[in-house]
């Protein structure tokens, strides 16, 4: 699609800039102004520049935290996203069913996430849990809270199951919006399921896939509630993620400094990966297709 | 090449009762190998629903199509030797140009070679030669559309390609060579086109032969001329032309005044000239005259009289607008338009004028909105 | 169909992984805490509406629902409302910085709730909008409102540009070529915004929390502090998860003619 300028769609644009600035620049910009303070107390602050930053920087537990965070968050994007293709793919498209299929599936979505991690927690308790139950009886020997393995894949068990109906759902509306027509014409064309699936299905999702993964990516980066409430982060910090960690260093010191540092920097990290995936995304959509991610593909070199 | 000939009714609903269930009506249809024919009619006609009838995508619910004889009712449209272009283009976007013409011939197993040699016919003849390299998705409209017929084309064995409204989307002033291409490939394979469409200069300029249909069935079928010429049912006449035909009361005829003889008074009765079991009398704009009053000469005789409501500069043409006089009580409006010659004589508003509403293109319908004394026979369903 | 056998194990299976633990929430909500604790039994040995009691009779508890039920309403509403124009015209112009703009609204999205915590508290204390709903929602827009726009940008860009131009040759203005022609056929990136809208601002748990004390208390709140001196309240707690999908159950049942209705390009 040729898009033609038009400054006159500033408007368009400008209540979603209000809403938005309102309520971001502002507490922004709070954030940078005690990252980069001492305040010792509301009295006192003495301005010591960049120094938290370094110190928070050079942190060894940060490290191992940050690579745990990224295993993590692309375990999650390498189960989610092929599971929530291919259950869209599996929900039925009209009638009776297809409306309780897509209330059953959205179910997870809703459950406050500190009430995901207590049910789970219960739910895997080998004496009274179904799940932890339910492995007993088969004989295999399973402890979310003693063995770091067991807790990971709990957790990550966990995110799946709470998570893949996102980018479900975001791809079941994707095929909604594919009209009949192509299917016919496939038909016509004497196209295999296979065909249909790589050559319609697969690039007209591409615009509603980018959205799914870097959703996804981001939300894990910032996964918090879930894996907390259900393991503390143990054993040890097997399951202990960026932001708790970052929660650990400000509650437990309660400097707003390094706290506020470590934020700014959360973000930046969070923003690298965002921005390096997203135009990646884009170069790979723009090779391709008509749809949304090529147009999407002149917003991609940001 | 493939002569389809249809024998069906079609229900979306599992048991229709009265007329109203049923997308089409029972009906019996043909058409010959190598023809062009147009379906045409407004949303809901049903003729779209003959289209995916004809192509397999809808199975009917009654009755029975043929191929050359040979009953494909069952059969889906890949087993069927048709080929089918919509409303907006369908191209597999991750494809070269060249490798969608080649898809169906590929997904039925056809060498290489082969194959290559015919997208390059294909896209000679479609004029896309120069673009067979490019990826499909960043094409125009029109070269999209035209890559989606040219999968159809590519098939050796295709007997019938079908079109459902297939210029939507394209720009206007793309369209009248989409339909040149179109005309040219019909001259030079000789398949049988069948194209749905709402738009009456689409349907004229395209066919040999348009069936217009309103409400489930085929109120006529012919030539574009004929059905210019000779609507055999009201909704003809009114749908084809720009504007449609004006249609005048007969009572109107009767009770309405006349332009008499200078002073002499005399009221000419045109019940000699209506067809007995008329109601409507039927005359299209382009053959509606103005009758002239010359001073010192007698008027014309048998004109209606009518006042000048609108005059519209056409370009080409003035279109008058005027409302046919009522004699009696409460007569209900009655508009008609006329066609005049960019040199002709143009009234004033306001101004009445003698209409001539008689002659060899007249046409009288009845109650039932039907041709009165139609010749041909055949195509009045 | 050999196809369509092998997609019904797989969506059966998957609704069963789904709803087990479901099943194990809505199991718990009719025991007791002892009766959880102690032993495991698929059904409940000793049913007990006790905890629905609780919820139901308890102001704290259902208040807190309809405090949550207020400002996600408010949101939902205006994050929608507010992302179809920008949407759309991300969707069929360039104008001057439009890139940067989308992107700087992506990075709202991918923010730490954390950031803005203090920020938020301090600038709804000064305005006077602590502890309302609108306070909430309007916070609530930071994440929401970049959703909504990057969703129904993308759905937008699915529709060909023809359409727009074909409408306005067929002479309709742009209100009613947008409201009649085009939101229905992105129905299906409506649906499943409003959607999400509901959903992310419902099991929001910071900032609502943060923003309110007593008049404005949403139930994520309230479900927090389920832990006495006697232990973790597991039962009720259960009992209000169970009761908590059931606002966005209905939210979705609502949209998913929205959602599941096909592009019916229809005769145009």
């Amino acid at each position: 699609m040729i898009k033609p300028v038009n400054q006159k769609a500033w408007w368009l644009v400008l209540p979603v800039v209000i809403c938005v600035a309102f309520s971001a620049i502002l507490p922004l910009m709070t954030v940078v102004n005690y990252s980069v303070q001492d305040i010792i107390s509301p009295e006192r602050r003495v301005f010591v520049g960049t120094e938290w930053f370094v110190s928070v920087l050079r942190d060894e537990e940060l490290h191992s935290a940050m690579v745990r965070q990224l295993v993590y968050s692309f375990a999650v994007l390498a189960v989610e996203v092929p599971l929530g293709i291919a259950l869209a793919l599996a929900m039925p498209a009209a009638g009776w069913r297809a409306s309780a299929t897509l209330v059953l599936v959205a179910l997870s979505l809703l459950i406050p996430w500190n009430v995901v991690g207590t049910i789970w927690q219960i739910f895997g308790r080998s004496d009274i849990g179904l799940l932890g139950a339910a492995l007993q009886a088969i004989g295999l020997e399973y402890s979310y809270t003693g063995n770091p393995t067991h807790a990971w894949l709990t957790v990550l068990a966990m995110d799946v199951w709470h998570w893949t109906p996102l980018v479900a759902l975001l791809c079941y509306a994707g095929l909604r919006a594919i009209p009949d027509a192509f299917y016919q014409a496939a038909q016509i064309d004497g196209a295999s399921r296979l065909a249909v699936f790589r050559y319609i299905q697969l690039p007209k999702l591409r615009g509603v896939l980018m959205i799914a993964v870097l959703l996804r990516f981001m939300d894990s980066f910032m996964i918090y509630t879930e894996p907390f409430v259900l393991t503390g982060g143990g054993p040890g910090n097997a399951t202990t993620f960026l932001s708790q960690y970052l929660t650990q260093k400000a509650v437990g010191q309660f400097d707003l400094g390094p706290a506020a540092a470590f934020s700014l920097i959360y973000f930046l990290i969070i923003l690298l990966f965002c921005f390096v995936l997203y135009n990646w995304m884009q170069r790979v959509g723009t090779h391709s297709t008509g749809t949304a991610a090529s147009d999407a593909g002149e917003r991609g070199a940001v | 090449m493939a002569r389809i000939q249809l024998d069906i009714a079609h229900s979306y609903r599992a048991n229709p009762r009265d007329d109203a269930d049923y997308a089409l009506l029972p009906m019996r249809q043909t058409f010959e190998d190598g023809g062009a024919y147009a379906l045409l009619g407004p949303s809901g006609c049903g003729k779209t629903t003959m289209l995916n009838i004809i192509s397999g995508l809808v199975a009917p619910s009654q009755g029975s199509i043929r191929f050359d004889q040979r009953d494909v009712t069952q059969l889906p449209p890949q087993q069927r030797n048709i080929a089918q272009v919509f409303q907006f283009p369908v191209v597999y976007d991750t494809m070269t140009v060249a490798q969608n013409l080649a898809f169906p011939l590929r997904n039925r197993g056809m060498d290489e070679a082969r194959a290559r040699a015919r997208v390059g016919v294909i896209a000679e003849m479609l004029d896309l030669s120069a673009q067979l390299d490019q990826r499909a998705a960043g094409l125009s409209a029109d070269q999209k559309q035209k890559i989606s017929l040219g999968r159809g084309l590519v098939r050796e064995d295709v007997g019938a390609v079908l079109f459902d409204e297939p210029l939507t989307v394209i720009d206007p002033h793309l369209k009248w060579q989409l339909r040149r291409k179109l005309k040219e490939i019909h001259r030079e394979l000789r398949l049988t086109l069948i194209y749905v469409t709402h738009d009456q200069v689409e349907a004229l300029t395209f066919a040999d032969s348009v069936l217009v249909m309103a409400r489930g069935r085929v109120i006529q079928s012919g030539s574009p001329s004929e059905l210019f010429e000779q609507p055999a049912h009201r909704f003809v006449g009114h749908f084809i032309g720009s504007p449609g035909m004006n249609f005048i009361p007969v009572n109107r005829l009767k009770h309405g005044g006349s332009v008499s003889g200078s002073g002499s008074g005399s009221v000419s009765s045109f019940d000699d000239l209506i067809p007995p079991g008329a109601i409507t009398l039927g005359i299209r704009p382009e053959y509606l005259g103005m009758g002239e009053s010359k001073p010192g000469e007698p008027s014309e005789m048998n004109l209606l009289a009518a006042k000048v409501q609108r005059i519209q500069d056409l370009g080409s043409s003035w279109l008058v607008s005027a409302q046919v006089e009522s004699g009696a009580e409460g007569g209900s409006d009655c508009l008609v338009r006329l066609r005049l010659a960019r040199d002709a004589a143009v009234p004033a508003l306001n101004q009445v004028v003698g209409l001539r509403v008689f002659g060899p293109h007249t046409r009288f319908y009845d109650a039932q909105e039907r041709l009165i004394g139609r010749e041909s026979e055949g195509a009045l369903r | 169909m050999k196809g369509a056998h092998w997609r019904n194990v797989f969506l059966t299976s998957y609704l069963v992984f789904a709803l087990l633990p479901i099943y194990w929430m809505v199991n718990m909500s009719f025991r007791t805490n002892e009766d959880i604790l102690s032993s495991f039994s698929f059904f409940p040995k000793h049913f007990t509406w006790a905890n629905y009691a609780v919820i139901f009779t308890d102001p704290a508890w259902y208040s807190g629902y309809i405090n949550s039920l207020i400002y996600v309403a408010i949101n939902m509403v205006i994050s929608v409302t507010v992302a179809l124009p920008a949407a759309y015209a991300f969707s069929r112009y360039r104008f001057l910085g439009d890139r940067h703009v989308f992107f700087w609204l992506l990075t709202n999205r991918m923010t730490p709730p954390a950031i803005f915590l203090l920020p938020f508290f301090q600038l709804y204390s000064t305005v006077g909008l602590m502890d309302t709903h609108l306070a909430v929602a309007l916070a609530h827009l930071v994440f929401n409102v970049p959703l909504a726009v990057w969703i129904l940008e993308g759905f937008m860009s699915g529709i060909p540009r023809e359409i727009d131009e074909t409408a306005y040759i067929d002479g309709y203005t742009f209100p009613r070529f947008f409201l009649k022609i085009f939101l229905p056929l992105i129905k299906a990136g409506i649906g499943v915004t409003a959607f999400f809208c509901f959903m992310f601002s419902w099991v929001e748990l910071l900032l609502a929390r943060t923003l309110t004390s007593v008049n404005a208390k949403p139930i994520v709140a309230t479900m927090t502090r389920t832990v006495s001196a006697s232990g973790m309240d597991w039962a009720v707690l259960a009992a209000a998860g169970v009761l908590t999908i059931v606002p966005g159950a209905i939210v979705i049942w609502f949209v998913r003619h929205y959602i599941a209705k096909g592009f019916a390009m229809g005769r145009v």
